[in-house]
């Protein structure tokens, strides 16, 4: 079954389509949450978002040039808005964070179990990534963005994006490592 | 291993992760694999990140989803919007050029080509439609219908252009209808709905039950 491209939806949207922005929004809105919630790590700040998002879209969908996907140019705007709250939370919320993260790391029975699970300790370590290492991550393996387009999004050049990928991995190997799962790399 | 062939490995390894995810160019593609083919400890690297990334979606897919309210909030943020210049919305022109200008010049092109092949092919099969109409023509009494083209009550109609010779040719049999002439500009068809004139009330009757067919995508009277 053939379905109406993002693009278009995007011109429809331009003319005040409500249905058009439904069907956008149906189409994305999961995947941009959990974009943002990886970021700013508050389920209630990631949905207020969203909305938030989607709004900026239906301003400007009248812009939009097609230089790029629809859904790289939602999560630019995504990530623009998550930094705009990380910049705004307060330094104690910013302290818990990093509280929950050393305590990611402390041995608990679930730490232990983690070590048994490689998936489960792999799936802990990738949370205790630092934000930017999350971020690059995310958007190559879950967004499924090529260079070109990781690039975009984040707004750094693209070899860049290819050396934070390869650093972001090597400090995932040494959290596994830390958790006493050696992966012979790096 | 010289300097140059460590680059070049690095390079590639750099790029593992788009390969995993599929989303390299073709040449980049091939350039990974042939040096995957030919370094196993590379190999064995790239094992580890196809682990990482069936890691990050399981992560990300237990992440959870918006509640129903988020959409809520978007459309009462929409609703206290500025209503929207006419400008944007009404320009068809503008919005046909936008919708063209998305796609590459060659998506164009495709497109362009398979517009073309599907007019030549609807006119084809519905010249199939008249000719096997006129070769079944035998014998006739006084009564029959009259295969004189300027005689009866017509109608214009132009066809889906996703229906098939088949679906036009039931759609006729169906309707006791058969085309007199066509096809004109804009892909017309002149269709007669019946041997004699009729009142304009009852032809219009008849292009109300036409026009709901999914066959047709345009039907109006016509003399």
């Amino acid at each position: 079954m053939q379905t109406t491209s993002d693009e278009v939806l995007i011109v429809r949207i331009a003319g005040g389509d409500r249905l058009a922005m439904q069907v956008l929004f149906a189409r994305h809105h999961v995947r941009v949450y959990r974009f943002v919630l990886r970021l700013v790590r508050n389920e209630a700040t990631a949905e207020d978002l969203i909305s938030d998002v989607f709004l900026d879209i239906w301003r400007q969908a009248g812009k939009f040039e097609g230089r790029s996907q629809v859904s790289t140019w939602m999560l630019s705007i995504a990530r623009f808005k998550a930094l705009s709250v990380l910049r705004k939370r307060p330094e104690e919320e910013l302290d818990e964070e990093t509280a929950e993260r050393i305590e990611d790391h402390a041995d608990d029975p679930e730490t232990t179990l983690a070590k048994k699970d490689k998936g489960a300790a792999l799936r802990q370590c990738l949370s205790a990534l630092s934000a930017e290492h999350r971020e690059i991550i995310d958007l190559v393996y879950y967004h499924e963005k090529s260079v070109e387009e990781a690039a975009e999004i984040v707004g750094i050049p693209e070899a860049t994006v290819k050396t934070r990928m390869f650093y972001a991995r090597k400090k995932l190997s040494e959290l596994l490592k830390e958790q006493g799962i050696d992966r012979g790399w790096p | 291993m010289n300097t140059k062939n460590k680059e070049a490995h690095s390079d590639v390894e750099e790029l593992l992760p788009w390969h995993a995810a599929g989303t390299l160019s073709r040449s980049d593609a091939r350039r990974v694999e042939d040096t995957l083919a030919h370094n196993p400890e590379l190999a064995r690297r790239y094992a580890l990140v196809r682990e990482e990334l069936g890691e990050t979606i399981h992560l990300n897919e237990t992440l959870g989803a918006p509640s129903a309210h988020a959409i809520e909030k978007l459309f009462a943020k929409i609703d206290a919007e500025p209503a929207r210049k006419p400008a944007v919305s009404l320009n068809l022109g503008a919005r046909v050029a936008e919708f063209f200008a998305s796609f590459s010049p060659r998506t164009l092109a495709y497109a362009g080509g398979a517009a073309v092949l599907a007019i030549l092919m609807q006119a084809g099969f519905i010249a199939g439609v008249m000719i096997k109409e006129t070769k079944t023509t035998g014998y006739e009494t006084a009564s029959a219908p009259s295969t004189d083209p300027g005689i009866g009550a017509f109608t214009l109609i132009r066809f889906a252009p996703q229906a098939t010779q088949d679906d036009v040719t039931k759609f006729l049999a169906a309707n006791k209808l058969s085309i007199a002439s066509g096809p004109m500009a804009g892909g017309l068809y002149k269709v007669r709905v019946a041997v004699t004139g009729l009142p304009k009330a009852e032809l219009a009757t008849i292009v109300k039950k036409l026009q709901a067919d999914k066959v047709v995508t345009f039907i109006a009277t016509t003399e």
